[in-house]
């Protein structure tokens, strides 16, 4: 067992279903989110569930906090260890010629990303823990909306926002697609499959895009 | 063709290297990169200098010695050749050509532009083969039925001539195509199967070892592939893992 924990190939076996399992969490986020611009009332019905579930508090917020933590762990392990590999850097490398820019730059995308969470956990869910766990303060469960819209009224913030969502899409244009491979999976669905996680990589970050600036030009 | 060549200069394997400048003249297009190279030494030959050392066999395209990145691709600018079946019409007069050893820490530099490509043989002594019992009473393979697509799959897998490249161009310095084409050949075949799971294990454990990079699925490999070695097999390779780690 030590073995298949250091083994390279159980590692990116780990990153791959790690990945996956922040897309199917991403989708989940991104559809509540959704509702914000078409109905405040199903919005904030939506978050308070979320917020106040006991399942989705207690368990399943920790093994997606725990799903983060790891996904970039082990993100960082693989990258140094994929640095040592090669210790003299050639003086003329030509990725472009047989690889994307996303493929390469995972790890750029991806700590774009990570610091995007940090002001994300900064906006949302760390006033959130204070209001449930420190403070106690009393539940209001049309609270949400106002919340939302009210981090929208800066341009910067907005500004940022939007620039996280298109690192987003181009760490999941090679992040979703090539999870497949890790996990074994290439034989005739394998196009398809690339197909729709490349769909996927456009549709929901531009979705989330759609949804700051909406909330944005509404003020 | 006048050309300038950028061509890695390093002693021997604790020396520190670098590129020195070369000037060749009336290149003819119709060349390969090897002959090009060839012309190259008679020149610093005549001029009393050391000539440059590359690797190089059978110079058709199967033997897996000839390992030059130029102008940061293995085995150059073509597809599907290696860099002994390049030829000088890729390139244009006036060109300036870099040409570097594959760089990876498991392949560590000989000399000038040769390298140490031992680390592949070691995967392989690992797991890449079958036991034979050749007592006299050998069964013949092809008295065996195999469907066609596995036979087909285990014959472009086995075409691997372990050059390289794909350790060369992978930004991780990765074997996985290279491992995984000789865990493909065998694990597609009744004859393979016997022994899989030692195998598939053995072989990654060792390419671990070896201290090359870890697969990030960007497709550089194949490209560069002089035999158009496919990402399937790493997909191949990554379930046989599995399933033989789930065995113990």
């Amino acid at each position: 067992m030590g073995g298949l924990i250091k083994s390279s190939i159980a590692r990116k076996v780990a990153m791959a279903l790690s990945g996956l399992f922040l897309v199917f969490f991403l989708l989940q986020h991104f559809t509540i989110n959704f509702t914000s611009i078409i109905s405040a009332d199903v919005f904030n019905e939506l978050s308070h569930f979320m917020g106040t579930n006991f399942v989705v508090q207690f368990l399943l917020q920790p093994v997606l906090i725990f799903g983060v933590v790891f996904h970039f762990i082990m993100g960082f392990i693989l990258e140094i260890r994929n640095r040592n590999a090669r210790d003299v850097s050639y003086a003329r490398y030509d990725g472009g010629a047989n690889s994307s820019w996303m493929s390469r730059n995972m790890i750029i995308t991806g700590l774009v990303v990570l610091a995007f969470l940090g002001l994300h956990f900064y906006d949302f869910w760390v006033p959130e823990i204070v209001h449930k766990y420190i403070e106690f303060a009393p539940e209001d469960a049309t609270r949400y909306y106002g919340e939302l819209v009210e981090k929208f009224e800066s341009p910067i913030r907005t500004g940022l926002y939007v620039i996280s969502f298109v690192f987003l899409g181009l760490h999941l244009w090679h992040g979703f697609a090539s999870s497949f491979q890790s996990v074994g999976f290439n034989n005739k669905y394998s196009v398809a499959a690339t197909k729709f996680a490349k769909a996927f990589a456009i549709v929901i970050p531009l979705g989330f895009v759609v949804i700051a600036l909406v909330h944005y030009f509404n003020h | 063709m006048n050309l300038t060549l950028k061509i890695w200069r390093q002693q021997d394997a604790t020396s520190k290297g670098k590129l020195e400048t070369y000037k060749v003249t009336d290149i003819d297009g119709d060349m390969s990169f090897l002959e090009m190279m060839d012309v190259l030494n008679e020149q610093l030959i005549v001029e009393g200098h050391e000539p440059v050392e590359f690797d190089h066999d059978c110079r058709e395209g199967i033997c897996g010695s000839c390992s030059l990145q130029i102008n940061g691709e293995p085995h150059g600018p073509d597809r599907l050749v290696t860099t002994c079946q390049l030829h000088m019409r890729k390139f244009k007069d006036g060109d300036t050509i870099t040409i570097e050893p594959f760089r990876a820490k498991a392949f560590p530099v000989i000399k000038d532009l040769v390298i140490d490509r031992t680390s592949f043989d070691r995967i392989q002594h690992a797991g890449g083969y079958i036991s034979v019992n050749t007592s006299g009473n050998t069964i013949d393979a092809n008295a065996i039925p195999i469907e066609k697509e596995k036979a087909d799959d285990s014959f472009y897998a086995a075409t691997c001539i372990g050059c390289g490249a794909c350790v060369a161009a992978c930004k991780n310095a990765s074997a996985m195509l290279f491992t995984s084409a000789k865990v493909s050949q065998f694990a597609l075949l009744p004859q393979g199967q016997v022994e899989a799971t030692d195998r598939v294990l053995a072989m990654v454990n060792q390419m671990d070892k070896e201290g090359f990079g870890n697969c990030t699925n960007t497709g550089a490999c194949e490209i560069e592939c002089p035999k158009g070695i496919s990402l399937e097999n790493i997909a191949r390779m990554n379930r046989e893992y599995l399933k033989a780690s789930l065995k113990g």
